[in-house]
């Protein structure tokens, strides 16, 4: 509430020279001080992952005589033990796999759908849309159990193709309302140009409307591939050998024995597992953003 | 959809000319845009809700094909603690975390709405939680909650000297729901701060200059400009983390599968449990029927939000 006093002044552009030095204290206060704190509590997670991943095990287990949080002997004995005495690389390379393969296939789908409500403009076009967008709130949890019947009756249980295969069916609403949202903004009068000069449709798809529409494309891939990489209750509930796992999955339920728990080496996976995401969200963060929040707003 | 991505393929290999003038009329190229979306939802979607359904009436077990026994699913549902155990923590877990994560994600919003140095990199950091596999962070929190070696346990008696013994996150019940409840509010918080920040960006600043001429207060603003301003979209993105969060899995599989003594089942673990672990089918599709009345109420509210919002825009964009 007070907030909006500082973002008031600051729309208002109540002249910057007359802020006194009471009013960048109370600025700290109220802006920088709470922000520090939500970035601490949000990140702090993530260190703790990071910092316990290179800590030797007796230092894990001895606080009295080591400050928790700093490593004085770090070691990468973790990582060794995760990439040569596990399967995790078999596992990132399955993960990688399901989440490239169920992108790719639900941008194909979500592009055609997008493009037939969107610019075909059919009676019951906004119904259809609308039916995409209801499928969205399906949740997961709801399906898993007949979906697990589905896929036995398929012949894919335990395969990875499975997977690929159910995964855009959380990923195909997202990405055809988004693209719908990018192909309005893309003037339509280019598609007439092209229709009087005699392209096809497809032609008019394939040579206009996709390039221009390429940074939605971006966000609806990256999206989508994150969301593919972080899925976890299909891929616990239909995949059953160890090798065919996922890496959040594999994590949890291959690494995860005993009483004593190897928290170097699992957090030491978490941050692998993490890092790709982490990695490709660095590379595309305005698209991550702009995505979300076109989605939303859709 | 095989067949879509042939004939897409023969038309550009081989360019016959009653192709091309079947793919220009515009009811067979409609029906060939929509064909795979719809059809991969309608096999892995509409089929399987419908088959979950199904289910519920039966007495299906892993490896069995089931009869239809009516509602002896849910009268057996209804008699079971277990069951009522979660639907009060499904209940309790999604109106905690949503209010933590509103309260919270909407002061962050607001905060990230002001100008300031780096704010594009703090908006980057800010999504980070939210980006990242839930299950490997819920992980993080397991580490974080551990009986022994728990570094708020830490902080608060040795470094703060403010309790005398560690604190037992997870080994009774009304600590771990509200561990989990925590964890799940830290894993809101980005999506809802940035979405809200979109929102705040769309609201014109004259209004605000409007206001403060007239002389109202910021709470006033607050009260009469940001908050009505942002009812609709407020309400599309609750509608979201409701469902979300009352549907929710990854976090209590991961923490504590439910435990200890099943205090913090949600309807979706208990769901996994007794049908996928347990094998009974027809008894987990059940209580994973018995969400979705609580989910058509969430998207109810989301449709009240959304008519609002037309009557909000008026008539000059559509």
């Amino acid at each position: 509430m007070t907030d909006t006093v500082a973002q008031g002044s600051a729309v208002a552009k109540a002249a910057p020279d007359t802020m006194a030095w009471d009013s960048g204290l109370r600025r700290l206060m109220m802006i920088y001080l709470p922000l520090g704190c939500f970035v601490l509590i949000l990140l702090f997670p993530f260190y703790w992952m990071a910092i316990t991943s290179f800590k030797p095990n007796a230092e894990l287990m001895n606080y009295k005589e080591n400050n928790p949080f700093w490593i004085s002997s770090p070691t990468l004995a973790h990582i060794k033990h995760l990439l040569f005495n596990t399967a995790y690389p078999h596992w990132l390379k399955t993960t990688m796999l399901v989440a490239i393969g169920s992108t790719t296939l639900s941008l194909i789908a979500s592009t055609l759908a997008a493009y037939a409500i969107e610019r075909l403009r059919f009676r019951g076009s906004p119904y259809v849309g609308l039916g995409i967008y209801l499928a969205y709130l399906v949740p997961p949890s709801i399906l898993f159990i007949p979906l697990a019947t589905v896929v036995v009756q398929f012949g894919l249980f335990d395969s990875p193709i499975a997977l690929i295969l159910v995964y855009p069916t959380f990923l195909v609403p997202f990405c055809t309302w988004l693209l719908i949202g990018y192909f309005k903004s893309i003037p339509y009068e280019l598609e007439e140009c092209a229709l009087v000069d005699g392209a096809t449709r497809l032609q008019i798809l394939r040579r206009i409307t996709l390039p221009l529409a390429v940074p939605g494309l971006i966000s609806a891939g990256i999206f989508s591939f994150t969301l593919s990489w972080n899925e976890f209750i299909y891929a616990l509930a239909f995949i059953q050998s160890g090798a065919n796992k996922t890496v959040p999955v594999a994590i949890l339920t291959e690494l995860v024995t005993g009483d004593v728990y190897q928290w170097g080496a699992l957090m030491a996976g978490s941050l692998l597992g993490s890092l790709p995401v982490a990695i490709f969200y660095s590379l595309f963060v305005d698209y991550y953003v702009s995505s979300l929040t076109g989605a939303v707003k859709e | 959809m095989s067949v879509t991505t042939l004939s897409t393929h023969s038309v550009v290999a081989r360019q016959p000319n009653w192709l091309v003038r079947l793919f220009d009329y515009k009811p067979f190229l409609i029906a060939m845009c929509l064909a795979p979306a719809l059809g991969l939802l309608a096999v892995f979607l509409t089929y399987p809700l419908g088959l979950g359904i199904w289910l519920a009436f039966t007495d299906t077990t892993i490896g069995r094909r089931g009869i239809f026994v009516g509602l002896e699913n849910f009268q057996y549902l209804l008699t079971d603690p277990l069951w009522w155990n979660a639907v009060f923590y499904s209940v309790f877990y999604t109106a905690v975390a949503t209010f933590g994560k509103f309260a919270l994600g909407f002061w962050l919003a607001l905060l990230l709405n002001n100008h300031f140095p780096f704010k594009s990199v703090l908006r980057a950091i800010v999504l980070l939680p939210w980006i990242v596999p839930t299950v490997l962070s819920a992980l993080a929190f397991w580490w974080i909650y551990d009986p022994q070696f728990s570094i708020i346990s830490y902080l608060l008696v040795d470094v703060l000297h403010w309790r005398s013994s560690n604190i037992d996150f997870l080994g009774s019940p009304w600590p771990a729901r509200f561990s989990l409840i925590a964890a799940n509010i830290w894993r809101g918080i980005p999506f809802v701060a940035i979405s809200l920040l979109a929102g705040l960006q769309t609201i014109s600043p004259s209004l605000y200059e409007a206001a403060m001429l007239d002389g109202a207060s910021a709470w006033q603003r607050f009260r009469y400009i940001t908050f009505p301003m942002m009812m609709p979209i407020l309400a599309i993105v609750m509608t979201f983390s409701i469902i979300f969060t009352f549907t929710d899995f990854q976090l209590v599989y991961a923490i504590t599968r439910g435990g200890p003594v099943n205090s913090t089942h949600l309807l979706a673990t208990l769901a996994f449990q007794r049908g996928i672990a347990g094998g009974e089918l027809g008894e987990g599709a059940a209580i994973a029927v018995s969400m979705i009345p609580f989910l058509v109420f969430a998207t109810l509210f989301s449709y009240f939000g959304l008519a609002r919002r037309k009557w909000q825009q008026g008539e000059a964009n559509d």
